[in-house]
């Protein structure tokens, strides 16, 4: 029963926009009026990584305030996607990857003693380049984590795979076959379905590591369309190599070059007045 | 790395230099047919107007074609929207060089009024500003931009100037008023154009430094 409580709760955060209880009750207009106070969701301090002896990341240190989206952008083995997965600790996977400095999730070392890795993972969900779904059917794809997390009411389960594929706008184009097998999706549809799994276990943030770069331009637009929408809810970091679509979507940018964060700061800025002239140089095709 | 994109920028620059010279032979002759009572030369001023328009639509359809083929950014973007913008600015230039000679054709079949001193010295200083701006541009130097905003003033007052000496005739001899009205136009196209060249200047400030000091007082902006 407590359980069942639980569910109808999570289902409604996913229907609703804002995260905490408070911006729940908001109306549209106060919630518009928040955003200049947007606090602060992800801080990183003086990130070291390293692969085994070699170093990947230097001294990074960066802010990403809530319900935005940030992107990082760089050449390849600039170590952007490296940070990334140090946000929701993928990297402890990696042998010999050690990490020096602080990330900080909503103000707690997520590198920590005492920090469940799952729950952290459940808090900061991820897309990869490559859609993987399950080759199971699209409903099971996106039950899959909520029954890991002990989720079991059958009406709660549906509500919450619903939201979760409205959420990734996958609803509309397969309500009507939601026990089909998830491959017999198009690849923008599977890259959907994997948001939509993401979303299914209620995080906060939502990292994203290139998720277009297999996708055609219509299903590149729908992603785009989907990230912009997400923010309401989420806070969004991804990863790209497409600059412009680092310029359409994200609200806070980063360059990175050679495990170095070179500059941070609004989107607008960077791709307009860029304050470092290698920042400048990357982002106008000069180099890279 | 050297990219196909830079030489199509240094073409870009190089119209609006070719563009910006034509402008300023249309100002220049236009002033000398006033002064030297030139009708020939006002009429081929008249008909050159239509050349600095067509260069302003080909300007425009090659930054069109930049923004939508090359997607650039930062210091390129800046420097094609500026090269829109300044086109615009010398489109207009023109036009009013294209006033002023059409003002000369109306004068020149009049008696002339008085001396012409103070247009000339006007004209001057406007066409330095228009040469100043443009060498800003060609040379990125927002110091030089920041100069030629600054001498606006000194055109402005030399309008001003004129326009009480002309009242003055007009006051004193109601036979004068055309020919005063007449060059009173020319006086405000004068004062238009150095208008036009420190919009000019701005938009150097802004394609360098991207800072826009664009309808900022001088107090804050210098």
């Amino acid at each position: 029963m407590e359980h069942t409580l639980g569910l109808l709760q999570l289902g409604q955060r996913v229907l609703l926009p804002g995260t905490s209880a408070t911006s729940r009750d908001l109306t549209a207009e106060t919630h518009m009026l928040s955003q200049p106070e947007l606090h602060t969701k992800v801080r990183v301090r003086n990130l070291d990584f390293f692969y085994g002896e070699r170093q990947a990341l230097f001294h990074v240190t960066l802010t990403i305030r809530a319900n935005t989206v940030t992107a990082f952008i760089g050449p390849s083995g600039c170590g952007k996607s490296t940070l990334l997965r140090c946000l929701n600790r993928l990297n402890d996977l990696v042998d010999g990857a050690t990490v020096k400095g602080r990330i900080e999730l909503d103000g707690t070392d997520i590198n920590g003693a005492g920090v469940d890795v799952n729950s952290l993972r459940k808090r900061v969900g991820m897309v990869f380049q490559k859609s993987n779904p399950f080759p199971k059917s699209i409903f099971e794809n996106v039950a899959y984590g909520p029954r890991l997390h002990g989720f079991r009411n059958k009406r709660t389960l549906d509500e919450l795979v619903q939201a979760s594929l409205e959420g990734a706008g996958l609803w509309d184009e397969v309500k009507d076959r939601l026990t089909h097998s998830a491959l017999g999706l198009s690849g923008g549809q599977q890259q959907r379905l994997c948001i939509a799994r993401a979303l299914a276990v209620q995080p906060d943030v939502i990292l994203m590591d290139e998720p277009c770069s297999a996708l055609d331009p219509i299903a590149t637009a729908k992603i785009e369309e989907l990230v912009f929408a997400l923010k309401d809810k989420y806070t969004v970091v991804m990863v790209t190599h497409n600059m412009q679509q680092a310029a359409r979507v994200s609200d806070q940018c980063g360059f990175f070059l050679m495990g170095e964060l070179i500059e941070f700061g609004d989107t607008k800025s960077i791709f307009t007045t860029p304050q470092d002239k290698r920042t400048e140089d990357y982002i106008t095709g000069r180099f890279g | 790395m050297q990219r196909h994109f830079d030489q199509e920028l240094a073409q870009l620059k190089e119209q609006l230099l070719r563009m910006g010279s034509v402008v300023e032979q249309q100002i220049q002759r236009s002033m000398q047919a006033l002064v030297d009572r030139d009708s020939d030369l006002a009429q081929t001023v008249v008909e050159h107007d239509r050349d600095v328009n067509s260069l302003d639509v080909d300007i425009d359809d090659t930054c069109i074609r930049l923004l939508a083929l090359q997607q650039p950014t930062a210091r390129d973007l800046r420097f094609i929207t500026t090269a829109m913008k300044i086109s615009s600015e010398l489109e207009r230039m023109g036009d009013l060089a294209d006033n002023i000679a059409q003002r000369a054709l109306e004068l020149n079949v009049e008696p002339q009024l008085k001396p012409y001193i103070d247009i000339p010295r006007m004209a001057h200083w406007t066409m330095r500003m228009v040469q100043e701006c443009l060498n800003a541009f060609v040379n990125s130097d927002p110091r030089l931009a920041r100069k030629v905003c600054g001498d606006d003033d000194f055109v402005d007052d030399l309008n001003e100037q004129l326009f009480r000496e002309l009242l003055s005739f007009m006051l004193e001899n109601p036979k004068t008023i055309t020919r005063a009205i007449r060059l009173t136009f020319v006086a405000k196209s004068l004062e238009r154009i150095a208008d036009h060249a420190t919009n000019i200047a701005e938009l150097v400030v802004y394609m360098v430094e991207g800072k826009n000091i664009r309808h900022i007082a001088p107090s804050v902006s210098f």
